[in-house]
């Protein structure tokens, strides 16, 4: 049954996990996303649906959990915070290399080394460039509220077995924390041994019956094999900017002014927007939803109707690097974002697009106009 | 009568292993792991239980095991076997789920993934093939080098001052409350082999009836790491390793022996 409910986004998420059918969850405790595995220990899914629970001796036994369970084609989940998807990065490069579907979540804390255990986005290179070794990509889903914690692990799951490809969803410190009311989705099945075996049996390692050998590995000694594994990984990649880019237009259509943001970060910009229209200014957000696939066509294109764009992120400027890579130069791109667990507000927002963009970025616009003019 | 006509199955004393790959082994001549490997597949053969068997291999030596072992397996990072063989052994409990690791593998990189996997005594089997050397990238010192041998980074010998002493896993695990069956073996003679085919049999039945973990070290030789000739090698063997790492059960039916 579908139930409205009162929890913290970690909360929402672990109920999204076990209410989406997934077989197993496998992670260690690590703040701010403790409530994750807590929550599933409490909950005992194992009598709910059957899935299985298990602290892991260390985040990299809990991501080759993860490893083995996809291998045999199992819906599998596991969660960590900064420092500890760090120590995940090999296996996530495991997972996209022998091509297993799985879910993994990053609640940010901020970085680098032990840092803070204060909300952060400063993850996001790690996120979307690869992180671990290797040419590979991640899908990312970026949820901004606690009820997207609870949507976005069904829509994880979905991307993940679309595409045999790792997911990652990004949250933060903030999302993950604070309570909201969330919907919570109806229960799934899940899947049976029979089915699984009987969906999965091209690729997932359930034992050698009436079929030649699976075999699940990431390793091509031979380099023209190799190769291929690697342009397929691509091509899947490609498909995704195709068919599941994910991102939302919030007062764009007579924008003047452009706020770019994910997450937290987003939710605290459509604040700032809302201030920014009473003042007048003709501001609008785009937050992307998906951080790859990036949307760079949208801001392309919006990049030809503002004057400026401001990259609002909790960390030092990551973001801003993909905002200015899609507009082309077209027109003025700053960072602004606070770090170290501090949460910038609406109305640091608003005077970071005063200063930044709407005082220097105008002179600098025109300035470029004028000359090219001359 | 034609020589064809001998060749008849029913006049067979001897034959290829079914569950190997006609897939030429990558071993070095006079490796242990390619007995190793037979053993193990004729076990699952005879037990009837290719269609529930799930094997893990490693990285090291036998991370290309999967070409040779022709049933399902998936291939671990290095040193986590263990931590992926759980994972199957819990959401598949009615599989045969095993590892197949190195000394390398299971007693360095992967020290906690095996301690933690034969903590929690997993519902798996892991073989661990140990020659006293890092094979696979040329003979480096291994967790399991023993005092005084050479290898490529202890070219010296190996000192127990300032690298430590070959570490005695099995018997470390050995005294974990979850591990149901410990015992070493070795594969060099034909009279070892059958006796190591008993053991993973044994091995193999406790993971029917869900005993919980066993283990298996397989005491092995690595002719062209320790730069010896085959025959050298298991001679060498049998008179430093099988000292250091004495052959026989260590914990039975979740007894340890005295």
């Amino acid at each position: 049954m579908s139930e409205l409910k009162l929890m913290k986004g970690n909360e929402a998420l672990a109920e999204a996990a076990i209410r989406a059918g997934a077989d197993a969850y496998f992670g260690y405790p690590i703040t701010p996303q403790s409530e994750v595995i807590e929550y599933l220990m409490t909950e005992q899914p194992e009598k709910r649906t059957g899935m299985v629970v298990l602290q892991a001796e260390s985040e990299i036994a809990a991501i080759n959990m993860v490893y083995g369970a996809a291998s045999t084609g199992k819906k599998v989940m596991t969660s960590s915070s900064s420092p500890g998807i760090s120590l995940k990065l090999e296996g996530i490069s495991y997972l996209a290399g022998a091509e297993l579907p799985a879910v993994i979540v990053n609640v940010v804390r901020g970085g680098p080394g032990l840092g803070t255990i204060q909300p952060s986005q400063a993850d996001y290179f790690q996120s979307v460039k690869g992180g671990g070794h290797g040419d590979y990509k991640l899908y990312v889903l970026a949820p901004a509220s606690v009820q997207e914690m609870s949507d976005f692990v069904e829509d994880a799951f979905n991307i993940a077995f679309k595409y045999r490809a790792p997911v990652l969803i990004l949250s933060d410190g903030l999302i993950g924390q604070m309570m909201e009311k969330v919907n919570l989705k109806d229960q799934l099945p899940r899947l049976t041994n029979d089915e699984i075996i009987e969906k999965y049996d091209s690729w997932a390692v359930t034992g050698r019956k009436n079929r030649r050998r699976n075999i699940i590995t990431s390793l091509d000694l031979q380099s023209e094999k190799m190769e291929a594994r690697v342009h397929r990984l691509m091509k899947k990649y490609e498909q995704m900017e195709k068919e599941d880019l994910r991102y939302e237009k919030i007062l764009c259509d007579d924008a003047e002014y452009l706020i770019v943001a994910y997450g937290s970060s987003a939710r605290i910009s459509q604040k700032a927007v809302e201030l920014a229209r009473k003042k007048g200014i003709k501001a609008g957000l785009l937050r992307p939803i998906t951080l790859f696939p990036y949307p760079k066509q949208p801001l392309f294109e919006l990049a030809d109707q503002v004057k400026g764009i401001l990259s609002v992120e909790l960390n030092a400027g990551q973001m801003v690097e993909d905002v200015k890579l899609s507009v082309e130069h077209k027109v003025p791109v700053e960072h602004f974002g606070r770090t170290g667990g501090i949460i910038h507000t609406p109305e640091e927002v608003l005077e970071a697009l005063e200063q930044k963009i709407i005082k220097n970025g105008n002179l600098r616009y025109h300035t470029t106009r004028e000359s090219s003019i001359l | 009568m034609e020589i064809l006509d001998i060749i008849q199955p029913e006049n067979q004393v001897f034959c290829k292993t079914k569950l190997m790959t006609d897939t030429a082994l990558s071993y070095c001549p006079g490796c242990g792991h390619g007995t190793a490997h037979n053993l193990t597949m004729e076990v699952i053969d005879e037990m009837g239980i290719l269609e529930d068997t799930i094997g893990v291999a490693p990285v090291g030596c036998s991370v290309l095991a999967y070409d040779f072992m022709n049933i399902d397996m998936t291939q671990a990072a290095h040193g986590r076997a263990p931590a992926v063989a759980t994972a199957i052994a819990r959401t598949w409990p009615e599989k045969y789920v095993f590892t197949y690791q190195g000394d390398g593998d299971l007693a360095a990189i992967g020290t906690a993934e095996t301690i933690h996997a034969c903590n929690r005594g997993e519902n798996i089997v892991i073989i661990f093939v140990n020659n006293g050397i890092y094979g696979m990238t040329g003979g480096q010192m291994a967790p399991t080098t023993l005092e005084g041998m050479i290898s490529s980074t202890s070219p010296y010998g190996r000192e127990i001052k300032s690298m430590g002493s070959p570490l005695k896993i099995t018997e470390l695990v050995a005294n974990l409350p979850g591990v149901y069956y410990v015992t070493r073996q070795s594969v060099h003679t034909h009279k070892h082999a059958r006796k190591a085919k008993k053991a993973i049999q044994k091995a193999f039945e406790n993971t029917r009836l869900k005993q919980g973990l066993s283990f298996i070290e397989i005491v092995s030789n690595c002719n062209s790491g320790w730069k010896m000739t085959p025959n050298e090698s298991n001679i060498w063997m049998e008179e430093n390793m099988f000292k250091y790492f004495p052959l026989g059960d260590i914990k039975v039916d979740g007894k340890l022996k005295q």
